[in-house]
């Protein structure tokens, strides 16, 4: 089973990045951005074809590894 | 006096670590990031660099070696631990320390001296320090310190920042911040203050004639407080 997350800093904590493409996007042409906060995306593939389970699991791995809570927040994506 | 220099892929202070240390005295041992016992040993060192290609977040895959469990067994237990640069940013994804260090608010890496306030001293790095501004040696992308406000207070209540960028003459302020770090914070300490991460390199600065003495402060003042 294929589980998608997705990583984005805390809204509190600042997005200099996000911030640089906020203002790209303004130069472009692309007034109606106010505002971008960029983040990460993952794949997993897992051994379990169980969704629920399968969720368990991602969320344990973001905890442990794929998030810094002290930074960042993540979601874990619907199956569909 | 005993002292072990962690070695992960992409660490590239590590020899001048070591240079330094035995410079000072000590009898260094170097250590590879995937070895499950640590040798006899007073001081761990993570030294800066680029471990794992900073893949993830800065340090992230670092903190994650074998070693570490022993590395947090050791400061557990009292031990002396000193994270520079890229090893504060492990001992922070560790969670020997706490808060974390964002990208540089600029995003640009900064590699110039800068000058700190030491903020306590009454601890094993600091002991014995003259000063209380000194000039290091700063080369990083990410070093913004970041906590969130109830846990800086707590930062603040228990003395565990250990100095803040400042001007020549010791004023904190904005323009003497050089990365966005919250409160000019350039290292911390944990609770009991014998674990410490900073961003400066110390070990860079302890030859007057090549660059500069004041690491040497530092590295005198940690070999007297363990010779005692």
């Amino acid at each position: 089973m294929k589980i998608s997350i997705v990583v984005t800093l805390k809204k509190e904590v600042l997005d200099p990045q996000g911030k640089v493409i906020q203002q790209t996007l303004q130069n472009m042409g692309e007034k109606a951005v106010f505002n971008v906060r960029q983040g990460k995306y993952f794949e997993l593939d897992l051994n379990e074809n169980n969704y629920e389970k399968a969720k368990i699991m991602a969320e344990e791995i973001c905890k442990k590894l794929l998030a810094n809570l002290v930074i960042e927040d993540y979601k874990i994506m619907d199956n569909s | 006096m005993l002292s072990s220099v962690i070695v992960f892929p992409g660490s590239n202070c590590d020899r001048d670590m070591a240079v330094a240390l035995e410079k000072f005295g000590f009898k260094n041992s170097m250590v590879w990031h995937n070895d499950t016992e640590l040798p006899k040993t007073d001081l761990i060192v993570l030294p800066g660099g680029f471990s794992y290609g900073d893949y993830l977040r800065c340090g992230c895959i670092g903190s994650k070696s074998k070693i570490i469990e022993k590395v947090i067994e050791f400061a557990n237990k009292g031990g002396l631990v000193l994270g520079i640069c890229n090893g504060f940013q492990i001992l922070v994804e560790a969670g020997l320390l706490p808060g974390t260090l964002l990208r540089n608010k600029y995003l640009r890496f900064i590699c110039k001296d800068v000058y700190l306030k030491i903020k306590n001293n009454s601890n094993t790095f600091y002991s014995k320090f003259k000063k209380d501004i000194i000039k290091l040696h700063i080369a990083h992308n990410e070093g913004n310190y970041f906590v969130k406000n109830d846990e800086l207070k707590k930062l603040q209540d228990k003395n565990q920042i250990a100095f803040e960028y400042c001007d020549i003459n010791g004023e904190v302020s904005e323009s003497s911040n050089p990365n966005g770090s919250i409160n000019n914070i350039a290292g911390v300490f944990n609770d009991n203050q014998n674990v410490l991460g900073m961003m400066p390199h110390p070990e860079r600065m302890i030859d007057k004639y090549l660059s500069g003495n004041d690491g040497s402060l530092f590295f005198n003042n940690i070999k007297h407080k363990l010779s005692i």
